[in-house]
């Protein structure tokens, strides 16, 4: 059977501004695609060709099979999209809004009534159906736009910045519903939460300046990290100068680090140190606080791949 | 036509839950009343007919319809709202019909609201009402191309004020060519088959035709075109927004 979400030597050119250059790849039902890249890296205008708002350059985008520019009409009938920002009609309430939606949906009488009712109760816009959209917060405008976009049970989710200007309690509300939701569709949500990916995501695509510069689960873009499966011990300063020339020497070890609250030793990639390193402190008869295996970081990750030249602080992965 | 109904109706009401719809029905009326009085000696002709009052519909919705339809498109590029109404399962011709025919609901609303002239001239005297049916029917089929064209230039920026005055040098185009003014300039030089189509394409010169109770396909058809084809450009126009 095909992907769900197919997507295939997607390019985009805005004058001088390559925004999308090559990209491909397939979502699976049961999986939840992270976007992510830099402000302006080109995901937004992904999304908005994957959804058909923008037609590309080249390239071809089948949801379920069907291309969204020979049969745009059929390929968004099973498709709930978010755009940048969470557009809604501001000046209707947000029962009028998703009302007007499950219209455009098909959804009719007591139906209707039924859909709207689980989607704001998915999104808890309950205490604010009939207030005027305009007066809402941040929060609730863009719990609208995700309530207007799983209004028809959708079994393909795209969703732009879903979590944007939300509170930790909305954050972690709408991530628990995105989890619940992603049995049985195929979802692709954008961030620069980097958190939202270990959360929700199976799967993560790094984007910059419109490529896929990294494509993996969680852990493996984390094990790409320098960091990945690296030690780091938590000890005073006098403890750490009498260490560091011994875990230099250790087999495995390819750089030790000082940091602020002790060492941290990176490893050869592919070596696993943790237990050397044990034993060398217990054999030194040194006293450390802490001796812990990182598994990576992310933000590590995201900054090696997205800034040109390595992970110096100077100089972003944004375009102008 | 169920989508087309539902966009419709959306439109339709949003014209209401802000001042606008209000705000612009109580200046037309108010517009078309002061002129039709003092501009146009509605009492002093001593007629019971309502020609001093259809005479000034073309100058108003010259300046008046391109404030309802500046909103129609560029309104929801500014606020993003496009995307969202164009990722929906609605096409681009069913979006552009269901907001033209919204705002000519409204503005025909505006124009049936001018019944008390009506009333007054059937009070005061005995008009020839055929001819009054007649001004009402050119007065909106012009009401929809001044429509058509500020629906179609108001999809052609993302702002408002220059949708608005783009309409209105598009409709002043239409509007002025078959007036004297114009002609004179044309008529030394072109040739007779030119002037008359210049004139052929003024709103006023087929408005009046109209009002004047010559009920004339040829008029009606010459309005209908111009919708459609503002209409059809308006409907390139949002499908090229894809193609940026």
């Amino acid at each position: 059977m095909a992907a769900m979400i197919e997507v295939d030597g997607l390019c985009k050119r805005f004058g001088a501004i390559q925004a999308v250059d090559d990209v491909s790849f397939t979502v699976e039902r049961g999986e939840v695609l992270g976007f992510l890249g830099p402000n302006g890296a080109g995901k937004s205008t992904a999304m908005r060709i994957i959804t058909g708002f923008l037609e590309p350059d080249s390239g071809t985008v089948r949801l379920e099979g069907v291309d969204i520019r020979d049969r745009p009409i059929a390929a968004r009938q099973n498709l709930g999209y978010m755009p940048e920002g969470a557009p809604s009609y501001h000046e209707m309430t947000p029962l009028g809004f998703l009302g007007f939606i499950a219209g455009i949906r098909g959804f009719s009488g007591s139906e209707a009534e039924d859909r709207i009712a689980t989607a704001a109760q998915q999104t808890q816009l309950g205490s604010v159906l009939y207030q005027s959209i305009d007066t809402l917060s941040r929060g609730f405008k863009r719990r609208v736009g995700l309530a207007q976009a799983l209004l028809h049970d959708p079994e393909i989710l795209v969703l732009d910045e879903p979590t944007d200007g939300l509170d930790p309690n909305q954050k972690h509300e709408v991530r628990t519903l995105i989890q619940e939701m992603a049995a049985n569709k195929a979802i692709i949500i954008s961030t620069h939460i980097l958190e939202e990916v270990d959360a929700v995501c199976s799967r993560a695509i790094i984007i910059s300046h419109g490529r896929i510069v990294a494509d993996g689960t969680p852990e493996e873009l984390k094990s790409r990290s320098e960091r990945h499966m690296g030690v780091a011990i938590t000890a005073t300063r006098e403890t750490c100068r009498q260490l560091v020339a011994d875990l230099n020497a250790l087999n495995g070890v390819r750089q030790v680090e000082l940091e602020p609250r002790g060492l941290f030793v990176k490893p050869v990639r592919g070596s696993d140190i943790l237990d050397p390193v044990r034993v060398l402190v217990r054999q030194r008869g040194l006293s450390v606080a802490d001796i812990r295996l990182e598994m990576g970081r992310l933000e590590d990750v995201f900054r090696e791949v997205t800034i040109p030249g390595g992970t110096g602080p100077g100089g972003t992965g944004d375009r102008p | 036509m169920k989508v087309i109904w539902i966009l419709f109706r959306r439109e339709f009401v949003s014209y209401f839950v802000t001042p606008l719809a209000y705000v612009f029905i109580v200046f037309f009326l108010g517009l078309l009343g002061a002129m039709t009085f003092f501009l146009g000696g509605f009492f002093d002709r001593g007629q019971a007919d309502l020609a001093p009052f259809f005479a000034f519909h073309t100058w108003l919705y010259l300046l008046l319809i391109p404030a309802i339809s500046m909103r129609l498109w560029s309104e929801e590029r500014k606020t993003g709202t496009i995307e969202l109404l164009l990722t929906l399962p609605v096409s681009a011709t069913q979006a552009v019909i269901a907001k033209f025919l919204a705002a000519w609901a409204f503005a025909a609303i505006a124009v049936a609201l001018t019944f008390p002239f009506w009333i007054t001239v059937n009070t005061l005297g005995e008009p020839d009402n055929g001819i009054i049916v007649a001004g009402y029917v050119g007065s909106l089929v012009m009401v929809g191309a001044y429509l058509a064209i500020g629906s179609c230039l108001s999809s052609a920026s993302k702002n408002q004020v220059i949708a608005f005055v783009l309409a209105v040098l598009v409709s002043l185009l239409f509007t002025v060519s078959g007036t004297p003014l114009v002609l004179e300039l044309v008529s030394g030089w072109a040739p007779v088959l030119v002037i008359d189509v210049i004139a052929g394409l003024s709103f006023i010169t087929n408005f009046e035709a109209i009002s004047k109770g010559v009920l004339d396909l040829v008029n009606l058809i010459y309005f209908l075109s111009v919708m459609a084809l503002f209409l059809f450009v308006n409907i390139v126009l949002v499908n090229l927004l894809k193609a940026r």
